[in-house]
């Protein structure tokens, strides 16, 4: 006779692998590694060293196809982020110059940009992207993190995970083998090498070193509220955890009423 | 409902609104007196689970609804601008879509419940009723707010439902279309979609809560069934609801709290789709457009049948089939406790529900299609063979003599005085 | 035979139970309260502003094309403010005011103490006196004051007038005709050069 423990069991053994990503489907989709990420466990947080370099990786090199618009410069000075100075901030906002306007001529101008401006987007609309890379548009980065299964392990997966073509693999003009990318073909070159970013606080320069960054940096770019969900989630559980104990002993303690009653008759 | 209360207003504000609306006196014999079987177990704190999940819905809900913008060019930014710049957003976020996820659970286990210890039976066939009316409306409302961030799933997951109603053209040739276009308000799902499912997903929780209303008032005229099936006989059988249930409700509240809370701070998007993290593109349709989780079972009998019109009609039949469960089940014994065969087909219905629910996040093909095809056969046979046969033939095993007796055993003639966790069945005086 | 019909059985309300229950119950409860308070104050905070409309508490503006005797409006925080270059007429008709005429005596300027009194010198951009920098709301009702185009109707006293209850402002934006009860309000601001002023 199966108890319904058993048959819960089997039920929740049926359901954890099922996921309704496009892994599971036993097609093409590569099978991505896990890496080990210093924002992962419950109470994980970022490494603000390590976002300061994903950032200089991403200014250097992707942000030159791949806009970020979601994100404001102020952001990179907020807690629970990279954390740089305000005086950091400033100069990282006041290096770009930003399309604002119109003015009383009724003209666009050119300004350098402040914290409470947007990422600048390296072109002004999608048809200019699309013509500057061979039709392929690079995506905005703003949520990447979360928008492909496997998150950071995927980008580092994918940054890491140019290959010679394969015997036999039919590759189109254009473009790339790539192990982790679905199809195996990406339009994006591989333009991180060793050595393509110089650190500053002496890491060392290396693709797999680059690929961490960026990647730990865009999962920032993509939930930069992790810590401090992190941090309120664990005083939530633990006042929940103390709730429900304290519920559960006045539970007893209500139907002990009720237990001494039935005592006191069948007496 | 007119039966004597018990109520005495306390002070003089209380007798002065007693006199013009009685509301103190209502929620003091339905909330706080009312008589309660007494052995009801943790199955029976789900109502009070959903009812909060309502409240905490509607809650989140509105706040968020002072943010976010529907049309096509912003939606997908003005969630993003939630999380990242509103004070608090990104847990008000989390909350409300971890929400509906909980809210299916919880009406998931509280439909089981019916099931199994034959709720639905009557009187209570109206409160049955009124409570698919609510999961349908639930099911709605999730829809239509699944499409409001309008990432690649919200976009596709549209266009696919509402694309269903077009097999209408098999029936009378144009109504499908005509119909489509008028739900999507175009050609194509576009802006003017959006902005009517958002206007509707702000109505419809509202429609939930009167519906709820019904429920209660449905439940309150008969009382709550119990796990003995059993009606109850004698005072002895009771408690009031309050402080027995109140607590006891609180109680499962709190770790049902606990797990919401464990998906909203620690795997918020677990539950969801990362495809939606991409803005919806409606040129390029994703890979595998997949539900989200608590609607893959209706998913897989939807993609069962290999022709359009019956395949609609089987996923609506899913739901429909429920509201005739008062009259297609013809045991005259309500809980399964009672009931050995059955116990059987409603255990293989559980796990049919659940095999359907994994079935439904796979490609249509193949194995996975054979097992979806043969498991929508035994959901259908469920309820349309096993319910009504079952219950004829089935030899009960026998009924205790009052639910006081199935807790505390039978009344001591000469026994001396025990425990009172025993339940001893005694066999039924002809 | 319905449950409403039988009255619950009072014996269970029984009250020989000792204190230990009231311990947990007033545990409970109040760790209810405080869960509920918790739970309850995001959804009030959000309706603060969010961190976009606090980071956009600051603008720049250019003034070198202002010539003496314009002025423009720019928006800060949602609200316009008042530019204007004066000229040395209206420079000495403000300074030409003794304190005692004045309506409201105080100088309404974010960027001094609360009590510094309405002299020019207070209302006027310190050093650069023909600057005059305010927000452009009426201090009755909130509209906004005309004086600022060239057509404009200035009032008696050549600076601003309000044309929804005939509220007078002079040459420093100090009010000296009501129904507005105080001088117009002056952000916090300073002149980041000769031609750039940062406002807020």
């Amino acid at each position: 006779m199966l108890s319904r423990c058993a048959i819960a069991a089997m039920a929740l053994a049926l359901l954890l692998p099922a996921s309704t990503s496009a892994e599971t489907q036993g097609n093409h989709a590569p099978e991505i590694k896990s890496q080990s990420w210093s924002f992962a466990p419950p109470f994980g947080t970022y490494d603000r060293a390590q976002l300061k370099r994903g950032f200089q990786v991403y200014k250097s090199i992707c942000a030159n196809c791949h806009s970020m618009r979601l994100l404001s410069y102020r952001n990179l000075g907020e807690p629970g982020g990279p954390e740089f100075s305000e005086k950091a901030v400033e100069t990282i906002a006041s290096q770009v110059q930003i399309t604002d306007g119109p003015n009383e001529k009724g003209e666009m101008f050119q300004r350098p940009g402040r914290p409470s401006d947007r990422f600048r987007s390296p072109f002004a609309n999608d048809q200019l992207a699309r013509a500057a890379n061979q039709g392929a548009l690079p995506p905005d980065l703003s949520v990447m993190a979360k928008a492909r299964p496997g998150g950071p392990d995927y980008i580092y997966a994918l940054l890491t995970g140019y290959q010679p073509v394969p015997e036999g693999f039919q590759l189109a003009p254009g473009m790339h083998y790539n192990t982790a990318f679905p199809g195996h073909q990406i339009a994006m070159p591989p333009l991180l090498q060793d050595g393509a970013v110089k650190y500053s606080d002496g890491t060392a320069p290396t693709l797999d070193n680059y690929a961490r960054d960026v990647a730990a940096f865009l999962m920032w770019a993509a939930e930069p509220k992790l810590e401090e969900r992190h941090k309120t989630g664990a005083r939530v559980m633990i006042f929940l955890l103390v709730f429900a104990v304290i519920m559960y002993l006045a539970k007893r303690s209500v139907w002990a009423r009720l237990h001494h009653r039935d005592a006191s008759h069948t007496a | 409902m007119a039966h004597p209360s018990s109520y005495q207003p306390k002070s003089g504000f209380e007798r002065w609104l007693d006199a013009r609306l009685p509301l103190l006196r209502m929620m003091h014999d339905q909330f706080l007196v009312f008589p309660t079987p007494r052995n009801l177990n943790y199955w029976w704190t789900f109502g009070g689970i959903l009812t909060f999940m309502l409240a905490a819905q509607i809650a989140t809900g509105v706040v968020l609804a002072m943010h976010y913008i529907p049309s096509e060019a912003h939606a997908f930014d003005s969630v993003e601008k939630i999380m990242r710049d509103v004070n608090w957003g990104w847990l008000l976020r989390y909350s409300h879509a971890v929400g509906a996820s909980m809210f299916f659970l919880a009406v998931y286990i509280h439909t089981f419940r019916g099931l199994y210890y034959g709720s639905y039976k009557a009187p209570r066939e109206v409160l049955w009723i009124l409570g698919v009316l609510i999961l349908l409306l639930m099911i709605a409302t999730a829809f239509m707010g699944y499409s409001l961030p309008w990432g690649q799933m919200s976009f596709w997951a549209v266009t696919v439902i509402t694309n269903l109603f077009s097999s209408l053209d098999m029936v009378i040739p144009g109504l499908g279309t005509t119909l489509v276009e008028w739900i999507w308000g175009g050609f194509a799902v576009g802006e003017p979609t959006l902005n009517r499912l958002y206007s509707l997903h702000y109505l419809f929780p509202f429609i939930i809560a009167g519906v709820v209303v019904l429920h209660i008032w449905a439940l309150h005229i008969p009382g709550s069934n119990n796990p003995t099936g059993i009606e109850v006989k004698t005072a002895k059988d009771t408690v009031p609801f309050h402080p027995y249930y109140t607590i006891k409700d609180g109680f499962a509240l709190v770790l049902f709290i606990m797990l919401f809370a464990g998906f909203v701070f620690y795997a918020p998007n677990f539950l969801g789709h990362p495809d939606n993290y991409i803005p919806a593109n409606p040129l390029q349709t994703p890979p595998h457009i997949v539900p989200e989780w608590y609607f893959l079972p209706f998913y897989a009998i939807l993609r069962a049948i290999p022709n359009k019109l019956l395949g609609v009609i089987a996923l609506v039949s899913s739901i429909g089939i429920l509201f005739f469960v008062p009259w297609l089940d013809t045991s005259r014994v309500r809980s399964t406790r009672y009931r050995p065969v059955y116990k059987w087909f409603f255990w293989a219905f559980v796990l049919t529900c659940i095999a359907l629910g994994y079935l439904g996040s796979q490609p249509p093909e193949g194995w996975y299609l054979t097992f979806g095809r043969i498991f929508t056969f035994y959901y259908f046979a469920f309820f349309l063979l096993v319910m009504p046969v079952v219950g004829k033939l089935e030899r009960p095993r026998p009924l205790p003599g009052s639910i006081t007796e199935s807790v505390l055993g039978p009344e001591p003639a000469r026994a001396p005085p025990k425990s009172t966790s025993s339940r001893r069945v005694r066999e039924e005086v002809a | 035979m319905t449950t409403h019909e039988t009255p619950f059985d009072r014996t269970v309300h029984s009250d020989d139970e000792p204190t230990r229950r009231d311990v947990v119950l007033i545990a409970a409860s109040g760790f209810a309260a405080v869960g509920a308070a918790a739970a309850l104050w995001p959804l009030l905070d959000q309706m603060n502003p969010d961190a976009s409309t606090l980071s956009l508490a600051t603008t720049e503006v250019d003034i070198s094309h202002i010539e003496a005797g314009q002025a423009i409006t720019v928006m800060w925080r949602g609200k316009p403010i008042f530019i204007r270059h004066r000229t040395g007429q209206e420079i000495a008709k403000a300074k030409d005011v003794a304190l005692n005429d004045l309506i409201d005596p105080l100088a309404r300027n974010a960027n001094l103490p609360e009590n510094a009194p309405a002299t020019d010198a207070n209302r006027a951009a310190p050093e650069r006196e023909p600057w005059l920098v305010m927000i452009g709301i009426c201090t009755h009702l909130g509209c906004i004051p005309k004086g600022q185009a060239v057509g404009d109707y200035r009032g008696e006293y050549g600076g601003w007038f309000c044309p929804c209850h005939g509220s007078q402002y002079d040459t420093a934006g100090r009010v000296r005709i009501g129904p507005a009860p105080q001088n117009l309000a002056i952000p916090p601001y300073a002149f980041e050069s000769d031609t750039k002023i940062k406002i807020g």
